[in-house]
């Protein structure tokens, strides 16, 4: 499936384009201007003209993307003019600085949602409902075996876990951007007061956390922890490519963990290699992404991203409505990090 | 049966030997013994029988929840196995909460899932929500896994066996030879596994001994050693079987400790000419008594498969046990003799059998032949020669080595013929299950006809390493060209070869051939697809066997 040619959003080798605009959202090659939903490197590519995204968002963007970008910074629901459309920038709830971008041209308004989720997390802005006529939305958990349950909870667990053995190193692998502030973020909201170890590349993306004021408990890189200290009963936050590394040399008999909307399912659990799965995501469950569907008002729907066929489907022969996958052209577009992110 | 899932939950979660050992000690040691039984059959896959249908609990969810069929099965795709997705799907549901219900796993396993099976209809329909509401975080995966039959821990018999031993004091032989031929859980059953030495607990007649298994051939470690301390036997294709005759009673145990007296009645009157006190170790076949070798895989699984055979297909596929090793003689146990021993004994007895019997001559019973090797260089030309008795390969047997328990590396090698080989195109993918949910891991791959067309040939599930899955999953995904429900079809580019034990003639399959554990051998990125094989190549190693290293080496 394919958007139709004449449409206010059109669908370019380089990815989802808005002539009006003259600008392209979250483009996978470079162009001229870039909208950019949020910094995962399957949504903020290199080597375009001139990007746009949230003032929130900059500093990881600029750290990923070049400090010498030549980047345009808005505030959320702040309404910008560009060639002849209106564009504005809406919380999404993924990420720090994520936002879903509604696009406005004549009297059609579209929405590309972005990676987005509806529940609460203590390190970025909550999700914001936003109407439009034509919804894109994505799907990456888009069946009904996905249901989240509070991230508080599964903090609770995961301290729980890291609690019961004293005598080894906790690894946690999360990912590097979003999913590792907001747990420290939560553990802080549990009460967590003693300093996290951090792998590099979670180290590297504190300062924007910290620099807007998200509560975390105190971290330190890893590096930075004398050699003759032990690691008994210490908490480490590492990307998941970091799990069976040279980088795990260092760790005694540690217990391992994996923290990603993909462990709800045993199978993956297992495939996986690590000793505990917890599930929490960053991305919208089953249920989160009827509701935005619903609260969207959109009349039709487009879905990218993970079953965006089954989503399509469900919501054409079951709630009525004119939905359409976007599906294979963004399938492969899935970075490792992208998926790891989830 | 908090404890029970909480004991999974640690096994699935616990890295080493060691933590998964003390979990099932703690756990078998700590509960009410009828709960011990329950747990001790359950993990050694004892019982698993299936007391309602994956597809009446799909049912069931799917009218509560009027899902769609097609979301669930996509579900399923995702997940790889129906009680978990019904667990996951349980939020869907919108049950009304209920108060908590524990139970202890002995009452679930005798009383209230048997219950539930008996039930029909909505009054079946409306238990089993009443039950998925009240039951606790967790317990209703497992839950569905009991009423379904389908539970299965990834925990090896012989870690069990150890946690028991550690918690009985007894030796893992003497528990896993008190395991063979079948428990029944209960209180009772539980007290006799674990009863004293002394105190004398009578084993019943029917029970076998714990199968010894052989290990692939590590040659270097052989050609260490001197050949004259071998025997070397034909590796026969047929099952591994026991065969026990004590107190006027026959007892025919297939290696899965399956009772298979019922499908082969013609070795009954063999069997009959045994001397009381009698276990042969062998191999089923099927071998008419004239001919020279056996008939092949293909005949013995018609005769697997059927209880109570006709007189058609006895004539047809006659059944024949050959025997390799004589574990009870006399009602005396003589594994712990060496293997010389024990083969000059089997072949004194079969010696010894009453004319009268019809066993040797009407070829019903067998003795595996001894082959002579007077130098390890003789070794492969010895093992080539397998294909044309019959034979999948050689089996290489310490002679002075009791007759072990499971599988005691460096005592039993297994050399086994070099697969044949062809090389074939991926069509079809299929996402796995279990550890494989999700993963596009069953492949269907095509040979060539004659008219430019792949035709499909074999399906395989095995050989690519962890990575090589996760490339190949990724391709699949980006080179689908159409759906068909949970099956992909994928751009036919990518070539594999494939290996596998042998062909048969098949009139259910496309190809018109039917191919025997086919597994990838290696994935060829330097081939095109339009190098891959073809249906007559296939068709000449059916007509040839001794044609495969020729081909595979093209």
């Amino acid at each position: 499936m394919v958007l139709p040619g004449d449409g206010l959003i059109q669908l370019t080798p380089e990815g989802l384009y808005c002539p009006a605009a003259d600008a392209w959202i979250d483009p996978w090659r470079p162009v001229s201007r870039a909208l950019i939903t949020h910094g995962h490197a399957d949504h903020a590519r290199p080597g375009c003209g001139e990007y746009w995204a949230v003032a929130t968002g900059e500093g990881v963007l600029r750290q990923r993307l070049g400090a010498s970008i030549a980047l345009t910074a808005v505030g959320y629901g702040e309404e910008r003019s560009l060639g002849g459309a209106r564009v504005s920038f809406h919380s999404a709830g993924h990420v720090l600085g994520s936002a879903q971008i509604r696009i406005t041209a004549g009297d059609e308004t579209w929405l590309i949602s972005g990676d987005y989720k509806r529940d609460a997390d203590p390190s970025c802005a909550p999700f914001e409902a936003v109407a439009a006529d034509v919804l894109i939305t994505e799907a990456t958990f888009g069946l009904p075996i996905y249901r989240w349950r509070p991230g508080r909870q599964v903090a609770a667990e995961i301290l729980a876990w890291w609690r019961q053995a004293p005598q080894r190193p906790s690894l946690l692998f999360a990912y590097a951007f979003g999913k590792a502030q907001r747990l420290l973020a939560e553990l802080a909201a549990l009460g967590v007061e003693e300093e996290v170890l951090l792998h590099g590349a979670v180290q590297a993306l504190m300062a924007p956390y910290t620099s807007v004021g998200v509560v975390l408990p105190p971290t330190r890189p890893l590096s930075e922890l004398p050699r003759s200290e032990s690691l008994a009963g210490r908490l480490v936050i590492a990307p998941p490519s970091a799990h069976r590394s040279p980088w795990m040399k260092r760790f005694v008999t540690p217990q391992t963990a994996f923290v990603s909307g993909w462990m709800a399912v045993r199978g993956a659990r297992r495939r996986r290699g690590f000793e505990r799965g917890f599930a929490l995501s960053d991305h919208a469950d089953w249920d989160g992404l009827l509701r935005t569907v619903v609260d969207s008002g959109a009349r039709q729907v487009y879905v990218t991203h993970g079953n965006s066929d089954g989503l399509a489907r469900f919501l054409r022969e079951e709630q009525g409505l004119a939905a359409e996958p976007l599906g294979r052209a963004f399938e492969g577009q899935r970075s490792d990090e992208g998926e790891a992110a989830s | 049966m908090q404890a029970f899932a909480d004991l999974i939950q640690q096994l699935e979660r616990a890295a080493g030997t060691r933590g998964r050992v003390a979990a099932l000690a703690d756990h078998l040691g700590a509960v009410e013994p009828a709960d011990a039984a329950w747990a001790l059959a359950l993990l050694l896959g004892k019982r698993r029988r299936r007391l309602i249908t994956g597809r009446r609990l799909r049912q069931i969810c799917l009218e509560r929840s009027g899902l769609p069929e097609w979301l669930f099965d996509s579900c399923h795709a995702q997940v790889g196995d129906s009680a978990e997705t019904i667990a996951l799907l349980l939020p869907q549901l919108a049950l009304p909460p209920a108060t908590p219900l524990e139970l202890p796993l002995a009452e679930w396993m005798d009383s209230r899932l048997p219950a539930l099976a008996a039930l029909e209809g909505e009054a079946q329909a409306q238990a089993v929500l009443t039950i998925w509401a009240a039951l606790p975080d967790g317990q209703c995966f497992l839950f569905n896994k009991l009423l379904t039959g389908g539970f299965r821990v990834g925990v090896a018999a012989g870690l069990v066996i150890r946690a028991l031993a550690q918690v009985s004091g007894l030796e893992e032989a003497e528990l896993a030879h008190r395991l063979m031929g079948g428990f029944e859980p209960s209180p009772e059953a539980m007290e006799a596994l674990l009863a004293p030495l002394a105190a004398g607990v009578a084993a019943p007649i029917s029970r076998p001994y714990p199968f010894c298994l052989a290990s692939p051939l590590e040659t270097e470690r052989l050609e260490a050693t001197d050949p004259a301390g071998w025997q070397v036997e034909w590796k026969w294709d047929g099952i591994r079987a026991q065969l026990i005759r004590r107190n006027g009673q026959t007892f025919l145990w297939s290696r899965g400790e399956e009772l298979i007296n019922a499908s082969f009645p013609d070795l009954d009157g063999m069997a009959e000419g045994l001397p009381q006190g009698t276990v042969l170790d062998g191999e089923l076949t099927v071998w008419p008594a004239e001919a020279s070798q056996p008939a092949g895989f293909g005949p013995l699984q018609r005769r697997l498969g059927r209880q109570k055979p006709g007189a058609a297909l006895l004539r047809e596929c006659p059944a024949a046990f050959v025997a390799y090793d004589l574990l009870e003689r006399g009602g005396q146990d003589l594994r712990p003799a060496p293997l010389f021993q024990r083969r000059a004994a089997l072949e004194d007895l079969l010696r010894g059998l009453p004319e009268a019997v019809p066993t040797p001559a009407a070829g019903l019973l067998r003795l595996s032949p001894v082959l002579p090797l007077g130098s390890w260089e003789e070794l492969e030309t010895l093992r080539q020669q397998a294909r044309f008795v019959g034979a999948e390969g050689l089996m290489l047997k310490a002679l002075d080595s009791s007759y072990g328990v499971g599988r005691r590396r460096g005592l039993w090698w297994k050399h086994k013929l070099e697969p044949m080989e062809l090389d074939a195109v991926l069509l079809y993918a299929q996402a796995g299950s279990g550890r494989r949910a999700n993963l596009y891991t069953d492949y269907t791959f095509g040979l060539w006809d004659g008219e430019g067309r792949l035709v499909t040939f074999a399906k395989a599930y095995s050989g690519l390493d962890d990575s090589e899955i996760t490339e190949l999953d990724r391709w699949i995904r980006r080179h689908t060209t159409e759906r068909f429900g949970p099956v992909r079809a994928v751009e036919p580019l990518q070539v594999f070869t494939l290996g596998f034990e042998g062909l048969q003639r098949s009139s259910r399959h496309r190809s018109g051939l039917a191919v025997r554990f086919p597994r990838i051998l290696r994935w060829r990125r330097d081939r095109t697809p339009e190098s891959a094989d073809s249906l007559s190549s296939a068709q000449a190693l059916l007509e040839d066997p001794a044609a495969a290293p020729r081909l595979a080496s093209q």
